[in-house]
This record gives C-alpha cells, structure tokens and sequence, in this order.
C-alpha cells in the first residue's frame, strides 16, 4: 500500500484487512490521486482515476438534474469481481474511493468497511490548511514526484 | 403483507427477539427488516451473510452440507440464521434469555414458505 500523506495510512490498512478487497485508490474529486493498495503499474492508477472521478462527477450531476440529493456509491456487479465508487467529504476536501472486490467478500461487508474508514479518515484527517493548487509550472514534477512516492520507485 | 413481511412479523413476535432481517447472502445486503431501535441492519446484514457463507465454505470443504441453522451464541445475546432458498437468509438478534429453540423453529418454518 502506498500512501501520499500518512495518516491515511492506518485507516486504509484497516479497511484493507476488514473488506478483503483486491484493489483500493483514494482520490480527490478532480483525479489526483491520494493512496492506492494493489495497482502495479502507475498507467493504471492514473487511468482508473480519470475514470473514476468522471463516472463519480457523471452520477452526481444526473442526481442534481433528477432532483435527488448525491448518490452514496455507484457499485459495478461483475461475474469475477466487482467494483465500488463512493464520494465523501474530508477536512482535506471530497474524495473518492475506488473499490475492487472479488467473490472471497461482498458488497455489504465493502460498504460497512469503507464508511467505517471514512469515519476513521475523517477523525485522522490533520487540522491545518490543506497544500495550496499545485502551479502549472511545476505539475509535471509534481505529479513524478507524487507517483514516484505511490509506486516507490 | 409480502411473503418476506410475514416471515419477519412471525419471528419478531418471538419473546425476546430485538428483531429480525431477510438478507442476501451473496451481497451481504438487507432485503427487508424489522429492527428495534439501536441495531445496525446494514452491520447485522453484511457481518451475518460473510458468517453463513464462510461457514458453507468451511462445511463444504469439510464434505458436508452447508448448515441450514446458524446459531452464533454471545454474552448479551444471540445471532441466529436460517438459509432459504437461493441466496436469502433469515436471521434474528435475540436477548440473551430469548425463548431460542422456538425462533428457531419459527424461522426455519418461515424460510420454507418463502419463494
């Protein structure tokens, strides 16, 4: 597992250990990514976080046009495994968890899991001022850097 | 009143029962309860159904059937669960001076008329 900032650590070992889930990617609502647990190839990361925060920006808008509050998650029921997106507010901002489970756990047991993490990342989260928008300037570096530190290489 | 109504009305008019819940087991989901105040269906639900499958595993690895009654007994009460057909299960939270043998028959009774 790797994580960007290290109180996010704790909280996403225990989900990990609860929901027996295969993959996890914490990201924040435009992409950036803050903690993944079993991707190998960064190609991957960064493509499943586009995705996600798309399809999670996708659901929240047709529940603004259908009148609906946010939806809680968007679960992909898959024969060999399945997938979980779910927005929350931190004192960070609103991230998004991206869930893969396989047949060895369920949705239910998922769900339970990640909302407990997401109380428990809350409680975690520090106090101070989040970093301010990276400049366009230094993206790049700053998005080697942060990939660097995801994959550890 | 459906079929999973009236499987939770017979159960929950057991003395003792604190409530009760038709779940899927494959998805760990609520598919209709009758709680009392303070017990997390959502939680009973998904940590219920994770017990009945592993437990079907653990039969089945064995070489025996999957248990058909789950009774999962602790200090301020019980956990008990009746597998029906396809992938629902009844399950009741119980005191722990419920009248537990009649739950149990009540319940396996109810899983039976479910289609």
């Amino acid at each position: 597992m790797r994580a960007l900032e290290p109180w996010v650590v704790a909280p996403l070992q225990t989900f990990i250990t609860e929901s027996s889930a295969r993959l996890i990617l914490l990201m924040t609502t435009s992409g950036q990514v803050v903690a993944q647990h079993g991707f190998s190839r960064s190609l991957d990361v960064m493509t499943a976080s586009a995705l996600g925060a798309a399809i999670v920006a996708s659901t929240e808008e047709l529940a603004r046009i259908m009148g609906a509050s946010r939806f809680g998650a968007v679960v992909h029921g898959g024969s060999r495994q399945s997938c979980m997106l779910a927005a929350f507010g931190t004192p960070r901002g609103r991230w998004i968890g991206l869930v893969v489970f396989g047949s060895e756990t369920s949705v239910g047991i998922v769900q339970l899991f990640f909302d407990k993490m997401v109380e428990e990342l809350v409680g975690a989260a520090p106090k101070e001022q989040p970093p301010p928008p990276l400049l366009a300037e230094n993206f790049e570096r700053e998005l080697d850097t942060s990939l660097k530190e995801l994959f550890g290489r | 009143m459906t079929a999973a109504d009236e499987a939770l009305e017979r159960v929950t008019q057991v003395p003792g029962v604190r409530g009760s819940l038709l779940i899927s087991v494959d998805d760990g989901l609520v598919v209709a309860e009758r709680l009392m105040e303070g017990i997390d269906g959502r939680a009973v639900a998904a940590l219920a159904a994770s017990l009945v499958q592993r437990l079907g595993r653990a039969t089945g690895g064995a070489g025996l059937q999957s248990p058909k009654f789950v009774h999962l007994r602790g200090n301020a009460g019980s956990v008990l669960a009746a597998r029906g057909r396809d992938d629902l299960v009844l399950v009741a939270v119980v005191d722990p001076d419920a009248n537990v043998g009649r739950a149990r028959i009540e319940m396996l009774d109810a899983v039976g008329h479910l289609a």
